[in-house]
């Protein structure tokens, strides 16, 4: 098949466990975990990319691709359906050279070196499929190209006492990145990366192919492809982003990130006609808000039906909320349903899952004195809590230990 | 040697009763007038079609078709973006008819059916299932093609029962079956006492008296053969008017049955039947029939957040679609994608169409607002029940 030269193929890094989300992902990669009341988290770097004009992307998998793979199909939600291109799954695969999964994310790259280089690309886009954030990735090309840099990587500024959590860029005056810690102990700059690099492909291929060929070196990134490019002399460029952008590693932090789309502070404007946000979705009807229902302060999606009372909470497609029932600052994914007089707080919900009547999740933290012992509850996906029972603050609950 | 399979192509009449809610089709065809808070009304043929295995489908238009087109695309949504078979857009593609199908803009069904007789013959399958764009619902059509087969049906005419007052009646077409099925007489806007006679009510002067009634649901499945000759025929005696000239005036002659459609419908015919249908949906079972899960009805996709509540949002009785930003009362409503409801503004039994934003403190009761509607503060708009106001798409008031 021939293929037509692309300026710029993106790559997703789309194998993550998130094994800190538990029972959120014992089915699914972390990048397929379920956001916003509609969204996968890889809407957000899919999304980037089309929005950039990035329209060749590999998305590689590795951990319990199947909900993933079948997500993503054939791009068409994204409009990555393309005769040039396009959205293409990567899973690991065995050759004659008996290569097979994924060590690292360099590793990852390499082995799909041949991919990249169908479209003969004079750059690559490397992206996390698991990060929140709305980023235009022709304007950091654009900053790559002028600068001239072998690779430019997308920096935060981040609270002092979380920079030792980050990889850690120290910079010159003039955004050139002259140390680089990952993790540090004590922190010399507070700008962390992101998780998006944008390579000149010729450079990072040498270093892949270096770093494949050096037995002893770790296969990732952070490891060795870019305190490697570092001690080269190569020029390594900070690109600064100073809008939303979350990881959400643990439970914790992905509770806060829906509830941060109910913060008119927060910007991440998922409303806006000239930035989508795109998604696989059923097709549902609108949603109906029944004779006593209460909403207030919430994001609810097609094909709920609600009769309860929902306050600061996030309801994703098809969630049924009875009548007497009451959601609080919680998230419900897709199919589940609370039934009458029972009450969710503080949790998240997970695809599928039945809270039977007069059953109790989650509670809210005012009401507990000893704050370690509190956490945000989360209920599986397909897991059925028996009526009048109580899944208390912190506890997580799964299929196996429903 | 295995016999064929049996398989029906379909056919849309996109433009048909556009008179009737002529405020909705000023600028599209009945077929692309939004309903149900996302959809348009020929998602609901169409899905049917799709869901009964249907996979060739012709859409019939003959004029102010661009919404219909932009909203129909390739057919990707309703899975009809095929290799084989698929959506065929059929819009007139003559000068107006200075003669019988010429190509142009049509006088009936018939002449229609004659101008797009290349779409009908080229179809590879061995029936066609015809319908328009008034009626809302779920319908299996291969339950009704296995019915037309087994009883060796010229025409198939699918018709609902329901209690019909003067008002209700008087545009529809009522279908008078026997006890085989046989539809023996046909009446086209009937008047209530001649009904009183052959529907064998109870006779009433009243106007809100009801009487049973078959309402025919426009929806006719036939063998492509018959259909090519009827139309062929047809245009040789210079007749355009399928329900006239066929269906009424050749039913003694022609083995029409009618099929009974018992599950949920509504059929829209005028302005307050389009407020009553879309009302209809607030029904828990009436939702559930229509919106089967196993049947969807699919729709073009807009790629909305979902809807948004505020802290003073006050929502009951009520269908909200994806990308609403709600912060006032909302109370028997509909409200399609991307409607925007500022703080203390209070609507009540209205259907708001996308896109709408509808300023600070508004009152409106009984208002259909068409796409792309500004409401200002402080604006008041009150209709009816049996009068809903309706303001134009874009207006700004």
């Amino acid at each position: 098949m021939r293929h037509v030269k692309k300026e710029c193929v993106a790559m997703i890094l789309a194998g993550g466990q998130g094994a800190r989300l538990y029972a959120l992902t014992q089915e699914m990669a972390k990048p397929a975990v379920p956001y916003g009341g509609k969204y996968r988290l890889i809407d957000f770097p899919l999304s980037n990319c089309v929005n950039s004009g990035i329209d060749t992307v590999g998305v590689l998998t590795q951990y319990l691709p199947l909900v993933l793979n079948e997500y993503i199909g054939n791009g068409h939600p994204w409009g990555l359906d393309r005769v040039h291109g396009g959205v293409h799954v990567l899973a690991p695969y065995e050759s004659s050279g008996g290569k097979s999964w994924y060590s690292g994310t360099a590793n990852a790259i390499y082995q799909n070196i041949n991919f990249v280089d169908r479209y003969n690309p004079e750059y690559v886009a490397i992206l996390a499929g698991d990060h929140i954030y709305k980023m235009n990735y022709a304007k950091m090309l654009d900053h790559h190209k002028a600068t001239e840099a072998d690779v430019t990587i997308a920096v935060l500024e981040v609270p002092w006492e979380e920079a030792s959590r980050f990889g850690i860029m120290a910079t010159d005056e003039n955004g050139v990145i002259n140390e680089f810690a990952e993790k540090p102990a004590e922190p010399k700059s507070n700008l962390a990366s992101m998780g998006v690099y944008i390579y000149s492909w010729q450079t990072l291929k040498k270093y892949l192919i270096a770093n494949e060929n050096d037995v002893t070196a770790k296969k990732d990134f952070g490891g060795n492809i870019i305190p490697d490019m570092l001690k080269d002399g190569c020029k390594m460029v900070a690109y600064n982003f100073d809008a939303y952008w979350k990881d959400v590693g643990t439970i914790d932090s992905l509770w806060e990130a829906n509830m941060d789309l109910l913060n008119p502070k927060i910007p991440l404007d998922l409303y806006d006609p000239n930035w989508r946000v795109y998604s696989r979705t059923d097709v549902m009807q609108p949603h109906y808000c029944g004779d006593n229902c209460t909403i207030e302060n919430s994001m609810i999606s097609e094909g709920c039906n609600i009769d309860g009372q929902v306050d600061s909470s996030i309801l994703f497609a098809g969630v049924t909320i009875e009548k007497g029932a009451a959601v609080n600052y919680s998230i419900v994914m897709p199919g589940a349903t609370v039934k009458a007089g029972a009450v969710v707080q503080y949790s998240i919900v997970g695809e599928n899952s039945v809270i039977e009547e007069n059953a109790t999740v989650g509670g809210d933290p005012a009401t507990i004195a000893d704050k370690d012992s509190w956490g945000v509850a989360v209920v599986g996906h397909g897991v059925d809590i028996k009526a009048d029972t109580n899944v208390p603050p912190k506890a997580m609950i799964d299929k196996q230990r429903a | 040697m295995a016999s064929k399979r049996v398989s029906a192509a379909g056919i849309i009449f996109a433009n048909m009763h556009d008179s009737t809610i002529t405020d909705l089709t000023k600028i599209r065809t009945t077929g692309s007038v939004p309903f149900g808070g996302r959809y348009r009304l020929i998602d609901f043929p169409l899905s049917n079609m799709v869901n009964s295995g249907i996979s060739s489908v012709g859409v019939i238009t003959k004029s102010n078709y661009q919404s219909l087109l932009d909203h129909l695309g390739s057919g990707d949504e309703w899975d009809l973006s095929r290799k084989t078979g698929g959506l065929f857009l059929l819009p007139p593609y003559g000068r107006a008819a200075d003669s019988y199908a010429a190509g142009g803009l049509y006088r009936g069904r018939l002449e229609a059916l004659a101008n797009v007789i290349r779409f009908i013959e080229r179809v590879s399958d061995d029936y066609v299932v015809m319908c328009d764009c008034d009626v809302v619902a779920n319908v299996d059509f291969k339950k009704i093609l296995k019915a037309h087969i087994q009883k060796g049906a010229d025409i198939t005419a699918v018709y609902g029962r329901g209690s019909y007052t003067h008002d209700t009646l008087k545009t529809k077409t009522v279908l008078n079956v026997n006890q085989d099925g046989l539809v023996y007489d046909v009446l086209i806007r009937p008047r209530f006492e001649k009904l009183n006679k052959l529907g064998g009510g109870e006779a009433s002067g009243d106007e809100h008296s009801c009487v049973e009634a078959n309402v025919s649901l426009n929806m006719f499945v036939m063998s492509k053969e018959f259909l090519l000759n009827m139309v062929k025929e047809s245009a040789s005696r210079n007749l355009y008017n399928f329900e006239i000239d066929v269906i009424q005036h050749r039913c003694k002659e022609l083995k029409i049955i009618g099929y009974q459609y018992d599950g949920v419908y509504s059929q829209i015919d005028s302005i307050m039947s389009y407020h009553k249908a879309n009302m209809a949906l607030m029904d828990f079972a009436k939702r559930a029939d229509v919106f089967n899960s196993e049947r969807p009805i699919y729709t073009k996709i807009r790629d909305e957040a979902p809807a948004k509540y505020g802290l003073e949002a006050c929502v009951t009785n009520s269908l909200i679609a994806d990308g609403c930003i709600i912060e006032g009362s909302v109370e028997n409503c509909v409200l399609f994608r991307g409607v925007k409801v500022g703080k203390h503004a209070v609507v009540r039994n209205s259907i708001i169409m996308q896109d709408a934003e509808i300023g600070e403190k508004c009152e409106m009761n009984y208002v259909i607002a068409d796409k792309d509607v500004t409401l200002g503060s402080y604006r008041t708009l009150e209709g009816t029940e049996n009068y809903p106001v309706f303001v134009d798409k874009g207006a700004k008031v």
